[in-house]
């Protein structure tokens, strides 16, 4: 426990209705750079936020070198943040802006000279200090930022997503120096962001949120390499994500071929998702290497590899990151080592919910009356309904739809899509198409009487 | 002159008619005696005339104790309106404005008639309340505006190393919102030192302003010596503008309804 610098214990936080977060529990050790990661929504920011003090929990609490923080306010709390949008005092040069939490503190006045020069040399501002802050960069703008919070000598140094405003060339230049200023400060740092390759290039552990639940904890390394679901797998890199069955252990079937894995524990024939990276898929000429063939259906230079997406001898669509290229319409041979295949339980196999019998032939669940098959239930009657994936109907308009939602999340499993839509009442509902939508597209929801299986609530219950 | 520009002729001849014509009127009747000749004599006298010199000084000390006043009520209201803990709908922002849309006349007799009615002897306290009363919308729009609009990651950022709410205040926010409280002194100011109707209904004429013996000259058809006292006070307003603007760049964020 003794090196936690700080402990996140079951935090909740919501905003009106909205879950924001959902019992956070993390813990971040003495000297860490840790990367909050995820999409913008997922509630990683509102962690910063609660963590700096602008932000009370509802519930759990963050202990500090093992003390509960909850009542101290902001400027009381030893942590200092580098702000998005820098938030660099316009009234103020560059000195001044450095100077600020020092003059607070009564820091003698050639101390404060000391320890500013000093930051303005670490962070390559020095000669910058009479600047006007508004007469600087955005680079420059973030250096300073950077400059006035860790000349304070934060215990734990918070950035919300410190170099989202900076072009590509600049970010990356700013992801060394950064690296590098950890290393030299030694302060823990906590950091936001939503770009998945500056968490891996950046952090010592990186935290996934979405939704504001934690999916995954790790290593940049286990986090590439061993998503623990598709999410994570989806938003980390490039990925193949593919239905699979594990048939036993060590063997799993996908794109309609059985491959040797490493995974265990899962059971026999358990239905899996399975997770392939497009660099781990490799090409061979060798008949007897061969696990599968596929036909190149378009290859692209990328700057250091081709990338190429293949229709497989079983109608699957994989995508392939290889050093040479293969000719568009040729027919190649491929082979997946077993160490490459990352196997995950599934989240879910069917969408499921509480209804209730409405009446003769008529269930109500999604915040909507569908019509089905109800011989055996009563009015009135609360029942489980279950619907596979792919019975769900997605229309482009409302006129013959039940209900209506929008698409939330896109996941492309390798012959079709999974969709993730939020219908109006807020609940989920997801999708199995072969057709093309696009994030935040508004759909019909239809469901063919036939299609929705009713249970009694009893046996569903687990 | 290309066609797009023809549609600002209106506006142009809008201006020459009813702003630069009547301006140069000023100038030339302020530079000629009663016959029509070239004289600085006009204004020589307002120089000379230690009863105008007295009522201007008079004029300015009243224009800077109602911005005084203004500002100190102002301030705090402009901070509570634009708090949102304290405020939380636009409809509050609105009633302060709301004064404004009676006519500053009707307003003024009615204070007037109400300071009667309590038994308060009209003086420079009530004429302090009736110009308080009158220009406060003023001050409060612009320094509201500011303060609207002013990033609250200033104040976070302040707050994160290690100031009290009380320092954020005079750190960060008073300081960053000066260019709204700028914008009302602008606003307050000078109509105070031309006003004469609030001084006239408010002290019973006990006390007179610049504004008021601008008026009386005129009303008594000296119109060159008016002239001339107009022109003096065109000139010190052109004076503080470019002061005001000179001391900061942003002045102009505030602005009224």
């Amino acid at each position: 426990m003794k090196d936690y610098i700080i402990d996140i214990q079951h935090l909740s936080k919501s905003f009106g209705s909205k879950k924001v977060l959902d019992d956070i529990n993390l813990y971040v050790r003495r000297g860490e750079f840790i990367t909050l990661l995820g999409p913008s929504g997922c509630g990683k920011t509102t962690l910063l936020r609660m963590i700096a003090g602008f932000l009370q929990p509802d519930e759990g609490s963050i202990l500090l070198d093992g003390k509960d923080i909850a009542g101290i306010p902001p400027h009381e709390r030893p942590l200092n943040t580098v702000f998005q949008r820098y938030a660099l005092f316009p009234h103020l040069d560059v000195y001044d802006n450095i100077a600020f939490g020092l003059k607070l503190k009564k820091t003698p006045e050639d101390e404060i000279d000391k320890r500013v020069r000093k930051v303005l040399k670490l962070v390559a501002m020095s000669d910058y200090e009479d600047r006007d802050v508004e007469t600087l960069s955005g680079g420059q703008q973030q250096r300073i930022a950077i400059a006035r919070a860790i000349v304070n000598q934060p215990k734990v140094l918070l950035l919300d997503e410190p170099l989202a405003a900076l072009d590509l060339k600049m970010r990356k230049d700013m992801q060394i120096e950064l690296k590098e200023m950890h290393r030299k400060l030694g302060i823990t740092f906590i950091y936001v962001t939503h770009d998945q390759e500056e968490a891996l290039t950046l952090s010592d552990t990186i935290v996934v949120i979405n939704e504001g639940k934690i999916q995954q904890i790790g290593t940049p390394t286990d986090i590439y390499n061993e998503p623990v679901n598709a999410f994570v797998a989806d938003f980390i890199g490039e990925s193949n994500i593919l239905k699979g069955k594990m048939l036993r252990d060590r063997r799993v079937a996908f794109i309609k071929h059985e491959f040797d894995c490493v995974d265990e524990g899962f059971g026999e024939n358990v239905k899996v998702d399975v997770v392939v990276r497009p660099e781990d898929i490799y090409f061979t000429t060798d008949p007897a290497k061969c696990q599968f063939t596929a036909k190149v259906n378009s290859c692209v230079f990328k700057g250091v590899h081709y990338e190429m997406f293949v229709d497989t001898d079983t109608g699957y669509e994989l995508m392939i990151q290889d050093y040479d290229p293969y000719p568009v319409g040729s027919e190649v041979m491929l082979y997946i080592d077993p160490d490459d295949i990352q196997v995950m339980k599934k989240e879910r196999t069917e969408n499921k919910y509480l209804g209730k019998v409405t009446g003769e032939g008529k269930v109500e669940f999604l915040g909507a009356e569908f019509e089905c098959n109800t011989e055996g239930f009563e009015n009135g009657e609360e029942v489980t309904v279950k619907i596979h994936f792919e019975k769900v109907d997605l229309l482009d308009h409302e006129d013959e739809a039940i209900t209506t939602g929008h698409v939330e999340f896109i996941l492309y499993m390798g012959d079709h899509y999974h969709l993730t839509i939020r219908t109006e009442s807020g609940e989920k509902i997801w999708v199995d198409t072969n057709d093309i939508w696009d994030k935040n597209d508004f759909v019909g929801i239809k469901i063919l009487p036939k299609d929705i299986c009713l249970e009694k609530v009893v046996a569903a219950n687990e | 002159m290309n066609k797009r520009s023809n549609w600002a002729l209106p506006y142009f001849i809008f201006l020459v008619l009813f702003v630069v014509l009547p301006l140069l009127l000023i100038a030339v009747y302020a530079l000629q005696d009663a016959s029509g000749h070239f004289t600085l004599s006009n204004i020589g006298k307002f120089f000379s005339d230690g009863d105008s010199l007295s009522t201007f000084a008079l004029s300015i000390e009243v224009a800077i104790e109602n911005t005084i006043l203004c500002i100190l009520i102002g301030y705090p209201a402009a901070w509570i309106l634009a708090n949102k803990d304290y405020n939380k709908s636009a409809v509050t922002v609105v009633l302060f404005i709301l004064p404004m849309w009676i006519n500053a006349l009707m307003r003024t007799l009615a204070t007037a008639e109400l300071f009667t009615m309590a038994g308060i002897q009209l003086g420079k306290g009530t004429l302090l309340f009736g110009m308080c009363y009158d220009y406060l919308p003023f001050m409060i729009y612009p320094i509201y505006n500011v303060l609207n609009k002013m990033d609250k990651s200033y104040a976070e950022a302040a707050q994160d190393l290690g100031a009290t709410p009380g320092e954020v205040f005079r750190k960060v926010t008073l300081p960053l919102s000066m260019p709204g409280v700028w914008s009302g002194v602008m606003m307050v100011f000078m109509p105070t030192v031309s006003t004469f109707a609030i001084s006239e209904f408010l002290t019973n004429n006990k006390i007179k302003l610049f504004g008021t013996i601008i008026q009386e000259n005129i009303n008594n058809s000296m119109w060159n010596y008016g002239a001339a006292l107009s022109l003096i006070m065109l000139v010190i307003i052109g004076i503080t503008t470019v002061l005001q603007s000179n001391d900061s760049e942003e002045a102009n964020v505030g602005g009224i309804i």
